[in-house]
C-alpha cells in the first residue's frame, strides 16, 4: 500500500463523525438508485413477459408484409416443415400456430366486427396463458373444432353466455364466403380491457376449413427459453431458415417489432426516470462537494506545514484525492450492499401500493410488483455516484496547489 | 435580538454560508423543476383526453357506458336542451353525437370502427377534430354521404380521398344497416390507434342510417377552462343534474369518465412527494455536515457565550435560528431560479415526438410544457424547511453541550 493510500486512509477517520456522514450520503444515493433501477427493470420484465404471454409471444414467424397489413393471403404456407426445423433450434421453448381473420360475429341481438382467431388448442396453451385466463365453461380440447372461446367484455356485449351459438360470417383466403356456427366453450379474463373487448379463438383445424386456409396459417408464435435468449433465437432461425430461397418470403419480427408501443414506452418511463436520477445524483454531489471543500479550507494550515517540509502541491492533492475515493468507496459498496438485500426483500415479498391496481391491470400486470435485481442495476447507479463524486472532488482538491506554506500556516 | 445576532453571524464567513446556500438552492430547484416537468405532463395527458371525444362532461343514456349501442340512446331532447341552456358560464360549449361500433368496408378490407355522428360546426369548437383535418375539408352539416377518416385508416385500408366506404352497424330495428359514404376529409391525431379507430360523418346521416329519429347517443360538454382538480366540472355536472332529473341520463365528469388518468394523477402525486423527501435526505447529509464543521469551528465562540452566561437553549435557538434563515434564503432563490428556468422551457416545450409510440401508449402529450403549481412549491419548501430546521437540531445540540473551559482550552 503505497503511503498516500495509508495517510489517506488514517486522515478520513481522523474525524469519524464528518467521514460518517458523507459515506452516509453516497452510501443512500446508491442504495436509491440501485433499488429504484431493480424495481422499474423488474417492472418492464413483468410487463414484457405478460404482454409475450397475452398474445404475440417472443417471436413470429410471418409472410413479409402481414405485420403491417394483416392481410387473409399472405400465409405460411407449409408450417409443418418449419415445425420440423423449429423443433431442432436450442433455445425455444414452445411454438404453436394462428391464422386470423376479420368477421362479422352474431348472436341473436347483436353484430360486432371482430378479428377471428384461430389456435391449435394443445400448442397454444403452452405459449399463452390463455387457458389459465378461462373463467366460465371449459379451454378448448383437439376435437372442439367449432367452439369457440371469448372476451367476457365481448361476450356482454354480444349478450351471450357459454354454450351459446354464434353466426360467423367472413371472407375467405380464396375469396369466397366464409360462414359457420360456433359453439361457446369458454369465456376468459385477462382483466386488459382491450383484450377481452375484442378478442375470439376459435379451433384452427376448424378455422382453416371454414376460410378455405387448407393447411397454410398466419402466424407461428415462439416462446425462448428467456428474454434474453430472444436475439440469438431469432438469428438462428433467420440465418438458417429464412434465408433459404423458397422460405424468403417468411420474415422473423420479434417481440419489439410487433409491439413497438411496449418498447417505446419503457424507454420512456426509462428516460424520465433517468432525469430523476440524475437530478438525485446532482444533489447528492453538492453535498459532497461542500464536505471536501469545507473539509480542505479547514486544513490549510496542515497542509501549510505539510509544503514547509518540503511535500510537493501534487503531492498533497493526490493525497487529498485518495481521501474522497476511499470515502466514495466505502459509501458505495454499503450501498450496493444494503440497497440489494432491500431489493432482495422485496423481490421476495413484492410491493403493493395501494390504488394503482386498476392501472397495472390494464398493463396486464398482478397488483403486487417485484423489483428484479441483476448486475446492471445493480452496478450503474453507483457507478455513476462515483464519477460524479470523484469529479466534484477534483475542484477543492485543485485548491491546494494554489496554496503558499506561509500564508497557508498563517491561517487558523 | 436572535434574529439580529443570526442574521450578522451568517454573514461572518461569507464562503461558507454560500456553500451551505448552494446545497440548498440545488435541493430546491430540482424540486420545483422536476415537479413542474411532471405536472405538465399530467396536465397536457388530461388535456388530450378531454379533446379526444371525452370533453369535460358527457351526458349518457344510465347503460351507454357499458353497452354502447343504439338501443342505449337518449330521446328526450327538448329536457337535455332546456337543461343544457341553463349553464350560465359564458364559453361552455357542447355537441350532441351518435357514437356506435361499425364495420367499415371497401373492396380490399373491411374492419371494425366507431361511427361518430357529428353536428360539424359545434363539434369543431370542442374537440380535437375542429383543426385535425390535414387533406380534404371537414365536414359541413349539408352533406350528405361525406365521411372524414383518419391517416392511418387510409393506409389500412389501402384507399384515399375521393373513394367510398361502405359502413355496417346494426339499426334501432336490428337489422344491418349500410350505408356508403365517399371520403372527403382525412384528420391526424397524437395516437395512430385513434385515427384507426374514429370515422366522422354528419349526425343528421348517422341518425337516417340507424333510424334514430331524434335521439343520440352522447352530449360532450367543454367548459372553457380545464380545472385539474376537477371541482369545476364537479359543480357544473351536479347543476345539470339537478335541471334533467331522470335517472335514466348520468351525467359524469371526466375524472369519472377517464378512471384510468385519476389513477394515474393519483399516484404521480404521491410518487413526486415521496421523491422530494428521498432528495431532501440526499441533501440533508450535506446540510448537517456542513452545519456541523461549521460549529466546530466555533467552539470557541460558544464556550465563550456560555462562560458569559448564554443558557444551553439560548445557543440551540441561536443556531437553529441561524439555519432557519440559510433555509428561508436558499428556498427563496431555489424558487426563483426553479421559476426561471421552468419559464425558459414552458416557452417552447420539450419536444418528445421520438418517443412518439411510447407517448402513445403512456397517454403522454407529443410536446411537453412545465408548468409549476403552487402546492408542489409549497410542499417543497415546507418540507425543506421543517426538516432542514430539524436536522439542525443535530449540531445545535452539540454547540449546546459545549463546556467554557474545553471549548476555551482547545487550540
Amino acid at each position: 500500500m503505497s503511503i498516500e493510500l495509508k495517510m489517506a486512509w488514517r486522515n478520513i477517520w481522523r474525524n469519524p463523525r464528518r467521514t460518517f456522514l458523507t459515506i452516509s450520503a453516497i452510501a443512500f444515493a446508491s442504495l436509491i438508485l440501485v433499488f429504484m433501477l431493480s424495481f422499474q427493470l423488474g417492472c418492464y420484465e413483468t410487463m414484457i413477459n405478460t404482454s409475450v404471454k397475452i398474445s404475440t409471444g417472443h417471436m413470429q414467424i410471418q409472410a413479409k408484409g402481414y405485420l403491417q397489413d394483416k392481410k387473409m393471403r399472405l400465409v405460411i404456407k407449409n408450417p409443418d416443415k418449419i415445425a420440423r426445423f423449429l423443433d431442432t433450434v436450442n433455445g425455444i421453448d414452445k411454438y404453436s400456430f394462428r391464422t386470423n381473420a376479420f368477421s362479422l360475429i352474431s348472436s341473436e341481438e347483436r353484430t360486432y366486427g371482430v378479428v377471428l382467431t384461430g389456435i391449435d388448442p394443445d400448442k397454444e396453451a403452452h405459449v399463452s396463458s390463455i387457458k389459465s385466463l378461462i373463467r366460465k365453461g371449459a379451454y378448448l380440447k383437439e376435437n372442439d373444432i367449432y367452439s369457440a372461446l371469448i372476451g367476457e367484455h365481448l361476450s356482454n356485449n354480444l349478450k351471450v353466455d357459454v354454450n351459446d351459438e354464434l353466426t360467423l360470417l367472413g371472407q375467405g383466403r380464396d375469396g369466397s364466403i366464409a360462414a359457420a356456427v360456433l359453439h361457446i366453450k369458454g369465456i376468459f379474463n385477462s382483466g386488459i380491457d382491450e383484450f377481452d373487448r375484442n378478442v375470439i379463438m376459435m379451433g384452427l383445424i376448424g378455422f382453416q376449413d371454414i376460410f378455405s386456409m387448407g393447411k397454410s396459417v398466419h402466424e407461428i408464435v415462439i416462446t425462448s427459453n428467456s428474454l434474453g435468449d430472444v436475439s440469438q433465437v431469432k438469428q438462428h432461425i433467420q440465418n438458417n431458415y429464412v434465408n433459404a430461397k423458397e422460405n424468403s418470403y417468411l420474415s422473423v419480427p420479434d417481440w419489439m417489432e410487433i409491439m413497438p408501443g411496449l418498447l417505446q414506452g419503457i424507454q420512456m418511463d426509462l428516460f424520465s426516470g433517468i432525469i430523476m436520477y440524475i437530478i438525485l445524483v446532482i444533489v447528492v454531489a453538492f453535498s459532497i462537494f461542500n464536505t471536501f471543500l469545507m473539509a480542505i479550507l479547514e486544513r490549510t494550515k496542515e497542509f501549510g506545514v505539510m509544503m514547509a517540509i518540503g511535500t510537493s502541491p501534487s503531492r498533497i492533492t493526490k493525497l487529498v484525492m485518495f481521501e474522497s475515493i476511499c470515502m466514495t468507496f466505502v459509501g458505495i459498496v454499503l450501498g450496493i450492499l444494503i440497497g440489494s438485500l432491500v431489493t432482495l426483500y422485496f423481490q421476495k415479498h413484492g410491493i403493493f401500493i395501494a390504488g394503482t391496481e386498476d392501472i397495472l391491470k390494464q398493463y396486464g400486470i398482478p397488483d403486487r410488483l417485484y423489483p428484479r435485481l441483476s448486475l446492471i442495476s445493480a452496478s450503474a447507479g453507483p457507478l455513476v455516484v462515483f464519477l460524479i463524486t470523484f469529479v466534484s472532488s477534483i475542484f477543492p482538491a485543485l485548491k491546494i496547489r494554489k496554496l503558499k506554506p506561509v500564508e497557508a500556516m498563517a491561517n487558523i | 435580538m436572535y434574529t439580529i445576532l443570526a442574521w450578522r453571524n451568517i454573514w461572518r464567513n461569507p464562503r461558507r454560508t454560500i456553500v451551505i446556500l448552494m446545497a440548498v438552492i440545488i435541493g430546491v430547484w430540482s424540486m420545483i423543476f422536476l415537479g413542474a416537468l411532471m405536472r405538465g405532463m399530467e396536465t397536457e395527458m388530461v388535456r388530450n383526453s378531454i379533446s379526444t371525444l371525452t370533453g369535460s362532461i358527457q351526458i349518457h343514456h344510465r347503460d351507454y357506458r357499458n353497452d354502447p349501442v343504439v338501443e342505449n340512446s337518449m330521446d328526450d331532447m327538448d329536457k337535455l336542451d332546456q337543461a343544457l341552456s341553463s349553464i350560465q358560464d359564458t364559453g361552455t360549449l357542447w355537441a350532441k353525437r351518435i357514437r356506435v361500433n361499425a364495420i367499415a368496408s371497401n373492396a380490399r378490407h373491411s374492419g371494425g370502427v366507431t361511427l361518430v355522428g357529428i353536428e360539424p360546426e359545434k363539434e369543431a369548437k370542442i374537440s380535437f377534430i375542429g383543426n385535425a383535418v390535414t387533406k380534404g375539408r371537414f365536414l359541413s352539416p349539408e352533406d350528405k354521404n361525406k365521411i372524414i377518416v383518419g391517416n392511418a385508416f387510409l393506409k389500412k385500408f389501402n384507399t384515399k380521398i375521393g373513394n367510398k366506404l361502405i359502413l355496417l352497424s346494426q339499426d334501432t330495428q336490428n337489422e344491418i344497416a349500410s350505408k356508403a359514404f365517399k371520403i372527403v376529409g382525412v384528420f391526424n391525431a397524437d395516437a395512430e390507434a385513434i385515427e384507426k379507430q374514429f370515422v366522422f360523418v354528419p349526425l343528421v346521416q348517422a341518425s337516417k342510417m340507424l333510424k334514430m329519429g331524434e335521439s343520440i347517443s352522447e352530449i360532450s360538454i367543454v367548459l372553457p377552462k380545464l380545472d385539474i382538480t376537477g371541482k369545476k366540472e364537479f359543480q357544473t355536472a351536479r347543476k345539470l343534474i339537478a335541471s334533467v332529473n331522470d335517472d335514466t341520463i348520468v351525467i359524469e365528469t371526466w375524472i369519472e369518465l377517464l378512471p384510468m388518468i385519476k389513477a394515474i394523477l393519483k399516484m404521480s402525486g404521491f410518487f413526486l412527494y415521496i421523491w422530494y423527501f428521498v432528495v431532501f435526505i440526499a441533501m440533508g447529509f450535506g446540510i448537517v455536515n456542513t452545519t456541523l464543521m461549521a460549529i466546530f469551528e466555533r467552539m470557541r465562540e460558544f464556550g465563550l457565550m456560555k462562560a458569559l452566561g448564554m443558557r444551553p437553549l439560548q445557543v440551540i435557538r441561536g443556531v437553529v435560528t441561524e439555519t432557519f434563515f440559510l433555509l428561508i434564503l436558499g428556498i427563496l432563490i431555489g424558487n426563483i431560479l426553479g421559476f426561471l428556468s421552468v419559464a425558459a422551457i414552458a416557452k417552447n416545450g420539450i419536444d418528445l415526438s421520438a418517443l412518439a409510440a411510447g407517448a402513445e401508449m403512456w397517454g403522454i402529450p407529443r410536446i411537453l410544457y412545465p408548468e409549476i403549481w403552487l402546492q408542489d412549491v409549497a410542499v417543497a419548501g415546507f418540507v425543506v424547511l421543517v426538516l432542514g430546521v430539524l436536522v439542525s437540531l443535530y449540531p445545535a445540540f452539540k454547540a449546546a453541550r459545549v463546556t467554557p473551559i474545553t471549548a476555551m482550552t482547545k487550540n
